[in-house]
C-alpha cells in the first residue's frame, strides 16, 4: 500500500471485526530519534498465543470465505523492508495492540499518506465505536476523541 | 482545529443522513474494504460517494462499507441496493465515476451498464 495510513485502515478493520468498543490510533514522530511510531490498540475479543505467534504468516487467517489473510503480513513487510519493526501483543478477552516502529528518515519509508481521510473513514463507518486519534509530532499533539463529541 | 460548537453544527446537518442506517427503506451504497479493496482505492470512493449524496443533499441513502465481496482483482468494488431492485456491482470503481453513478442510478434509477462487473467479464473474456 502506498501509504501508512492506508495499513492503519485495515488494521483498523481487524479491530472492528474483534467487536472492539474503542479503539486507539497513536502515531508519534520524534525527529531528534529518527522515529515514526505508529500505534493501534482495541479492546476486542484478542487473539489467541497459538494464532498470535503465526499472525504474520498469509496463510493464517480467520477468513472463511478464502485461506489468505495480507492485512498484517503486508503491513508486517513493508515496515521490515525499510528497516522498521513490528510488534503485536494481544489477550483474550481484552484487546490486541499492534505498534509498528519506522525510521523517519528511511528512503523506503512509506508516506504517513491522509490520515484524516482514514479517521474519517473509521468514524463515519462506525459511529458505535469510540475512536481516539493522538498525533505527536516532537513537542506537539493532536488529539480528536470521538466520546468528546458524544457527550454532546 | 475545529471547536466543539462547529462539530456540533455539522453533527446536526448530518444527522438526518446518518440516522437512516436503522432505516432499511431506503438506497445503500455498499463499498468493499477489506485489505484488497483499500489497497486498490476504496478509501476516496468512499469518501467521494458520502460527499456526493451529501453535496446533491440526497435523501434515505446510506453508504456503508464491507468485507472482502470475493473477487479482488476487480476491486474497488461498490454495490448498490435500492429497494425492490436486484443490486447493482461496479468494479474498478474510481472517485471519478462516483458522480456518474450517484447521479445516473442513485438519482435517475439507470445503472451505469458499462461500470457493472456483468460489462467488465463480458469485455475481458
Amino acid at each position: 500500500m502506498k501509504e501508512i495510513s492506508l495499513h492503519i485502515l485495515d488494521i483498523a478493520q481487524n479491530s472492528i471485526s474483534a467487536n472492539s468498543r474503542n479503539i486507539e490510533i497513536h502515531i508519534i514522530e520524534v525527529d531528534k530519534d529518527n522515529l515514526l511510531e505508529v500505534t493501534i490498540m482495541d479492546d476486542g475479543k484478542g487473539i489467541a498465543p497459538e494464532l498470535l505467534h503465526k499472525i504474520s504468516d498469509p496463510f493464517i487467517t480467520t477468513r472463511i470465505t478464502r485461506r489468505v489473510g495480507l492485512g498484517i503480513s503486508m503491513y508486517k513487510a513493508g515496515i521490515e523492508l525499510c528497516n522498521g519493526s513490528f510488534c503485536i501483543t494481544s489477550e483474550v478477552g481484552k484487546g490486541t495492540c499492534v505498534i509498528a516502529k519506522y525510521p523517519l528518515l528511511h528512503i523506503d519509508r512509506p508516506p504517513l499518506g491522509n490520515i484524516s481521510e482514514t479517521i474519517l473513514t473509521l468514524v463515519v463507518c462506525n459511529p458505535d465505536i469510540n475512536f481516539k486519534y493522538y498525533h505527536k509530532v516532537n513537542k506537539n499533539y493532536f488529539l480528536f476523541d470521538t466520546k468528546e463529541i458524544k457527550k454532546k | 482545529m475545529k471547536s466543539l460548537k462547529e462539530l456540533e453544527e455539522i453533527r446536526l446537518k448530518t444527522l438526518e443522513s446518518l440516522n437512516l442506517r436503522k432505516d432499511r427503506k431506503g438506497n445503500r451504497i455498499v463499498v468493499g474494504m477489506a485489505t484488497c479493496g483499500i489497497a486498490a482505492g476504496a478509501r476516496p470512493v468512499l469518501l467521494g460517494f458520502m460527499t456526493e449524496i451529501k453535496k446533491r443533499n440526497i435523501q434515505d441513502t446510506i453508504v456503508s462499507q464491507t468485507g472482502c465481496i470475493g473477487v479482488c482483482r476487480l476491486e474497488p468494488m461498490v454495490e448498490v441496493y435500492k429497494p425492490g431492485e436486484e443490486k447493482v456491482t461496479y468494479v474498478k470503481v474510481t472517485p471519478e465515476m462516483v458522480g456518474r453513478i450517484v447521479a445516473e442510478h442513485v438519482v435517475n434509477n439507470q445503472p451505469v451498464v458499462e461500470y457493472t462487473i456483468g460489462y467488465s467479464e463480458k469485455r475481458n473474456k
